[in-house]
């Protein structure tokens, strides 16, 4: 068993809620854009949604990060080396590229949430072979940022974090799997097209298999490592993480629009949440 | 004046009287945590924001069957190659021009990173002043040209302190002086690993038991950066595989 002596950071609310928010942002964008690209006009209404969704969940995340700093002000020195007043960019170190990321995505959401407030009539940017780049360019950036998250973790020396190889993907497929069970939920609640629901269910069926394959994958490439994370205390989260891909896994094949639905997209989200706390707060205790 | 310094524990040497740690808080202003009373003579607990030296307490089986005490006074290593340095990603920690690694006060924001990197529990996050704080090998001190608190209060020289070959050569021959006498179990631990550390230290134990990886566990943050993100290439490109499988338009009529 590997040997760890280190201090725990003391990443805890803040830190979860910008993994669980910088996932389902993440997400939403790449499926909006896939929508967007490989969908037809009734998915336009979803579309509009994810990228209405994405911005508001990304704009919390600077903000959950600077009230996480010891020195909030001091933010920009994340960007900007306050000694030499030149760009901070070590490619090394998740943290710095991931505030880059963050950055970068922001971007992207923001002039995709300008489109769907006003309109492609009014905001033409996305139109035509540039704004399918644009796109692609965007999912990729959404998809990163809900990935280093990961990443972050194992890039350290803590226990379980620094063990294992699957945190990134683990935490891009539950932040798929999570935008998907949003987008589902708000398609509904907007009255929004059927078909579009139960594509998007069928979408999130995908993901919850490639994240249980990723969490068989993380608790074997932990080895008796993973007992730690099986104590008494955490076994409520597990049950809720289990919740949120076993019980979906089998509601969205029996009806992918119905009411089933709906309670599969709300324990999905939890489960999202779930997964993100134990492998938070299980590796600093 | 630009110099390779390092420190050199020899833990035979030690005998806990931790003026190493009233001298590093006496010279580093550092308050301390309120005294824990345990059931040993440890009342420090742990390196951290307030404590740059611990006196650690271990009672060993020695070869011949008898019980044996060993302290380690235990500081930051300065690695050449640090963890929380590679993390970093303010650039808030730096290597001085002593080679030593140190966090300026005025760069660091907070975010702890390097806490969560640091494997020998060195560093500790001060929520007073919001900052990442650590031994800083008495900067102030070396700029004067003056020894560092702790080497300098210890009355017995356990803890010994100067340029870092020299160090190393008192350490290589001190070990060979104490095997010499029949003390197999003694090693040195800090030559190789992290590249070398700046604070080297003569055990009478495994390194483990020091709350030290040994060779094989002594490894940087970075090793994982590579694994993890081609483990996340490879979740995003099954994963939009999925998302256009299910999401591509149905063929049919709207």
């Amino acid at each position: 068993m590997p040997q760890h002596f280190v201090a725990p950071p003391q990443w805890e609310w803040y830190i979860v809620w910008y993994f669980f928010l910088g996932g389902l942002a993440g997400g939403a964008y790449a499926l909006g854009a896939i929508l967007r690209l490989f969908g037809d006009r009734r998915d336009a209404g979803a579309a509009r949604l994810a990228f209405l969704v994405a911005l508001p969940a990304l704009a919390i995340c600077p903000i959950l990060l600077t009230l996480d700093l010891g020195r909030p002000l001091r933010f920009w020195h994340m960007l900007i080396d306050s000694r030499t007043m030149t760009l901070n960019f070590k490619y090394w170190s998740p943290m710095s590229v991931g505030v880059w990321a963050l950055l970068i995505f922001s971007a992207f959401a923001f002039l995709s949430f300008l489109e769907a407030v006003l309109g492609e009539e009014r905001f033409q940017l996305f139109r035509g072979a540039f704004g399918r780049f644009l796109l692609v360019l965007g999912t990729i950036s959404g998809l990163f940022l809900a990935g280093y998250t990961g990443v972050l973790l194992s890039v350290s020396n803590q226990p379980i974090w620094s063990d294992t190889w699957t945190l990134g993907g683990l935490f891009l497929a539950s932040g798929l799997s999570v935008a998907a069970a949003a987008l589902g939920l708000l398609t509904r609640l907007s009255a929004g097209e059927e078909s579009t629901e139960v594509k998007l269910s069928r979408a999130d069926l995908y993901f919850i298999v490639l994240e249980l394959a990723l969490l068989i994958a993380f608790f074997v490439s932990l080895g008796t490592m993973g007992t730690r994370l099986l104590e008494p205390r955490w076994l409520l989260l597990w049950a809720l993480v289990l919740a949120g891909t076993l019980v979906p896994l089998v509601l969205r094949r029996l009806a992918p629009s119905a009411g089933p639905a709906v309670l599969a997209s709300c324990l999905v989200l939890l489960g999202g949440l779930a997964l993100r706390i134990v492998v938070i707060f299980g590796a600093q205790t | 004046m630009a110099r390779t310094v390092g420190f050199f524990t020899d833990t035979t040497l030690c005998i806990g009287c931790k003026a190493c740690e009233v001298a590093c808080k006496e010279w580093n202003q550092l308050p301390g945590h309120p005294a824990r009373f345990g059931d040993g003579y440890d009342n420090t607990g742990q390196l951290d924001e307030q404590n740059w030296r611990h006196v650690q307490f271990h009672e060993r089986s020695t070869p011949k069957g008898g019980v044996a005490w060993s302290m380690m006074s235990d500081v930051c290593k300065h690695c050449a190659l640090a963890s929380c340095m590679e993390v970093c990603p303010t650039n808030a920690i730096i290597r001085t021009e002593f080679d030593t690694v140190y966090i300026q006060p005025d760069v660091c924001n907070g975010c702890r990173d390097c806490i969560a990197a640091c494997p020998y529990h060195v560093i500790g996050f001060d929520e007073t002043t919001g900052l990442a704080r650590k031994c800083t090998f008495c900067y102030d001190r070396l700029q004067a040209n003056l020894t560092p608190a702790c080497a300098k209060a210890c009355p017995t020289e356990s803890i010994k302190f100067g340029d870092l070959s020299a160090m190393r050569d008192i350490a290589g021959a001190r070990l060979n002086q104490l095997r010499g006498q029949g003390m197999s179990e003694a090693r040195l631990y800090g030559d190789t690993e992290y590249g070398g550390l700046h604070a080297l230290f003569l055990l009478t134990d495994k390194p483990e038991v020091y709350g030290l990886p040994d060779a094989a566990n002594a490894v940087l943050p970075s090793r994982n950066n590579l694994r993890s993100y081609l483990g996340s290439l490879a979740a995003a490109v099954l994963g939009l595989v999925g998302a256009v499988i299910a999401l591509r338009e149905r063929g049919g009529k709207e």
